[in-house]
């Protein structure tokens, strides 16, 4: 009976959270000007519960991941992620973020999730306003599905410990 | 365009002034490594000359490079290119745009670098502004420049191993800082 109440419980705080994802802009390069049209009023993302962009990584529970990344932004970036608190999502915006797009050279990483693990990637150079917001409603699927990664991480983390509790128990 | 600042210099220094070249309205002078603080020095103090910009600084590998034969090739005293590669060629050109602003002209002062040895005279001291540029010219092809007060990476990371822009680095190698320790699992 408990546990049917605490899964419920789950799937309550996920249907709170995936409507409101506070989202920490990495914005490096021209995808910014697109993320910037996704969040002013013509596509309007405030209309899915993200509007609310926290400049501090503590704060905000999805990462965009929003241009290029360079090989020497890559601890920098890793460091933002181990800094945002559990559980916590990534969007890598646009081919650059998701694969390096057309660098392919000694400075570009090809794709953010060389260094940190990626929900949802948007594929555009940069991408239309509709894909960011298509995007985002399949982030938010997955987010209320618990299999985003660090979802997944925390429940098998949580296995782990009861097995090692069980064992105690013994 | 400014034919004048090339003669002068020629008629100034002589043998310093190795080859001239002028390409649709750009002077370049080809500088003896010696004397280039010598020639610029005088370029920026003299009345006539007053080249007061510092426009840019960068490098030309000529790893592998041809001229071009075609009718109509500006004029160049430059010497030719040498096929059997004993050295007449160096690798390495590295060159100063300047600017002046009183005159309106302009000038490329080259310097020929030759791979086993890497130096230059650092234009910092005359012109503040070359500084960051000197630092990037040495960050991509790996030129020292002699009198930089600051001279380290300024673009790359300390942990880069060569130098990116040279013709001779593989173009899609990279040097990763980081790195995902679960990638080739499930995470």
């Amino acid at each position: 009976m408990l546990e049917l109440v605490t899964t419920k419980l789950e799937d309550v705080a996920n249907w709170g959270r995936k409507f409101s994802l506070f989202s920490y802009p990495f914005v490096t390069a021209c995808c910014g000007m697109e993320f910037m049209s996704v969040a002013a009023p013509k596509y309007d993302i405030a209309r899915f519960g993200a509007e609310f962009p926290r400049f501090s990584p503590r704060q905000s529970d999805l990462l965009m991941i929003v241009g290029t990344i360079t090989e020497k932004q890559g601890p920098a970036l890793k460091r933002i992620y181990d800094q945002m608190t559990e559980p916590k999502w990534v969007i890598a915006f646009g081919v650059c973020a998701s694969t390096g797009g057309f660098y392919q050279n000694y400075h570009a990483m090809p794709g953010a999730d060389q260094v940190i693990p990626v929900d949802v990637y948007i594929p555009g150079c940069p991408p239309r306003p509709e894909q960011v917001l298509d995007a985002l409603i399949l982030l938010q699927d997955r987010v209320a599905r618990k299999d985003g990664h660090s979802q997944l991480r925390l429940k098998r983390e949580k296995i782990v410990l009861q097995q090692a509790r069980a064992i105690e128990d013994d | 365009m400014s034919q004048k600042t090339l003669d002068a210099l020629k008629a100034k220094f002589g043998d310093a002034i190795t080859a001239t070249e002028s390409q649709h309205g750009d002077e370049v002078a080809y500088v003896r490594r010696d004397k280039l603080t010598e020639v610029a020095t005088w370029l920026r103090d003299d009345r006539a000359m007053a080249f007061d910009m510092p426009v840019f600084v960068t490098c030309i590998d000529l790893l592998d490079w041809r001229p071009i034969k075609a009718p109509g090739q500006p004029s160049s005293t430059r010497p030719e290119w040498d096929p059997t590669g004993a050295g007449a060629t160096p690798r390495f050109e590295v060159c100063w745009q300047l600017r002046s602003l009183a005159h309106r002209h302009r000038l490329r002062l080259k310097v020929a670098v030759a791979e086993s040895d890497l130096k230059v005279p650092s234009l910092t001291p005359l012109w503040q502004a070359f500084g960051w540029q000197e630092r990037e010219t040495f960050d991509m092809y790996g030129i020292e420049f002699q009198g930089h007060h600051d001279l380290r990476r300024i673009y790359l990371y300390d942990e880069f191993i060569g130098h990116p822009l040279r013709k001779d680095y593989p173009k899609e190698k990279r040097q990763p800082l980081v790195r995902r320790s679960d990638l080739l699992g499930d995470h």
